[in-house]
């Protein structure tokens, strides 16, 4: 039976794919302008942000009237909770999308530091957490959630991997300090991006299998 | 009598079946409820959920036809044993209903109506009972200088608390209510439901309501009937947050219908 209140719940889906489309594509863009190191691209990631942020706003104004109209419980409940923090978890993606458009920003117009191999690799896992984490919200799939919360570890490793070789370049040579950090720090935003994409598939295990993973509560 | 493995339960069904007629009502219930805890039992009209909660105390021996088959253990005891004390089985079972009936009489003569006809208390104590038992159900402060006013006169939900009061003035075990609020007013709602709350302490208590939010409002545990079946029963969160059969589901969400 359709009930009053599904077309409310289809909206909210609808906008959370809206706002997780942008994010997608803010994530695409700030890899783009780290790798062609353009300042125009790097703006276009900063300037959507503002719109991002709205939608994170009418996420949770939607999920609250939601909550005061309907009192939802079992699955709906489910949804509804996650709504909220799923919104969040996009609007901190884009935001670090916006710290890696920064961070292309501070190295342009200088010579990279040495050809990058694995923070293209990080990024690609990145982008790659993030479309099978939002799609398997759309599909309410709690394997395809699960199979995203297992390329975790691989992020991690790929960051402290970054993060070493850039150290030691510093230790040997500390002027090339300014050219390294922003790279460090890129590998750090990505990581990021890969743990708010772990955050979104547990919160669709949650929604789909009514069981709370997070923090290693299942293994 | 028949003992039963796990005393923290107050009421125990086993494989309960009820008959009206040919027609089968109940099927199969088992369950257990624990003492000092509110139970609600949730379900569509004619799912059986009165009807089990009559067969508690036996209620449906009084109408023609109806016939149950299996145990209902209260303390250690299976109630529908040939030769079971009625009387007093009904004494440890308090009952209300949706609406409130109290009797023809005094508010007064309304709360000592169970003392005096099961013998209960001294007519000496009788004074100290009324007003513990009016205090206990909140009633005290609005009715103690009008003790002799026929109780048909009070507003609805002083009539449900005072069935309360008259109940709780045998002291019971157990309260068995059917959809107690129903003709209530919100604000009449939640002083009932609050003076539930505070009667879980003394009393193991089983509420059948139609109203869903009242279910997850007040009580520990929770049972989904549907067609005779009890399709669910567990802790009210998880009923309401995870429910285990997809029934349960649609009947929470409101798919059924």
């Amino acid at each position: 039976m359709e009930r009053h209140f599904d077309l409310e719940l289809e909206e909210l889906k609808h906008t959370i794919l809206t706002m997780s489309g942008m994010v997608e594509e803010a994530i695409n863009k700030a890899v783009t302008s780290l790798e062609k190191l353009s300042p125009e691209i790097a703006n276009e990631v900063i300037q959507a942000d503002t719109r991002i942020d709205r939608l994170e706003n009418e996420i949770d104004e939607k999920t609250i009237a939601f909550i005061v109209r309907n009192q939802p419980v079992a699955g709906d409940l489910r949804l509804i909770v996650m709504a909220t923090k799923i919104g969040t978890d996009l609007e901190r993606m884009a935001d670090l999308a916006v710290d890696i458009a920064e961070r292309a920003l501070e190295l342009t117009g200088q010579p990279l530091i040495k050809p990058l191999i694995d923070i293209p690799k990080l990024a690609h896992l990145a982008q790659k957490m993030t479309h099978e984490s939002i799609e398997s919200f759309i599909t309410l799939d709690g394997e395809l959630a699960r199979a995203v919360r297992t390329q975790d570890d691989e992020a991690d490793s790929l960051r402290d991997l970054v993060t070493r070789e850039l150290t030691e370049i510093i230790s040997r040579d500390c002027s090339v300090a300014a050219r390294a950090i922003p790279l460090i720090l890129v590998a750090r935003h990505l990581e990021r991006i890969c743990d708010h994409a772990t955050n979104i598939a547990e919160a669709v295990v949650y929604v789909a299998e009514a069981k709370l993973i997070k923090h290693g509560e299942e293994d | 009598m028949i003992s039963i493995l796990n005393m923290d339960y107050k009421i125990e069904t086993q494989n309960l079946n009820l008959y009206y007629g040919k027609f089968q009502a109940l099927r199969n219930v088992d369950c257990s409820f624990e003492a000092n805890r509110i139970t609600a039992l949730i379900g569509p009209s004619g799912c059986g959920k009165s009807t089990f909660l009559r067969c508690l105390n036996r209620m449906n021996d009084l109408i023609p036809g109806v016939r149950t088959e299996g145990r209902v253990i209260i303390n250690d005891q299976d109630i529908y044993t040939p030769g079971a004390d009625l009387i007093s089985l009904r004494k440890r079972i308090g009952m209300v209903f949706q609406r409130p009936n109290p009797f023809p009489l005094s508010v007064r003569d309304n709360v000592t109506y169970g003392l005096k006809i099961h013998n209960l208390a001294d007519r000496g104590e009788w004074d100290q009972i009324v007003e513990e038992s009016l205090r206990n159900t909140w009633l005290w402060h609005e009715l103690k200088d009008g003790l002799r006013k026929d109780a048909r006169l009070l507003p609805l939900d002083q009539q449900q608390r005072l069935c309360l009061a008259r109940i709780v003035a045998t002291k019971p075990e157990i309260i068995l209510l059917d959809e107690p609020c129903s003709a209530l007013d919100p604000i009449a709602t939640e002083k009932l439901e609050e003076l539930m709350r505070t009667l879980k302490l003394t009393y193991t208590i089983v509420i059948v309501t139609h109203n869903m939010d009242q279910a997850v409002r007040i009580s520990d545990s929770c049972g989904f009937f549907l067609l005779g079946d009890l399709v669910e029963f567990g802790t009210t969160e998880q009923v309401f947050e995870k429910p285990a059969d997809t029934r349960t589901e649609k009947y929470i969400t409101g798919h059924f219908g």
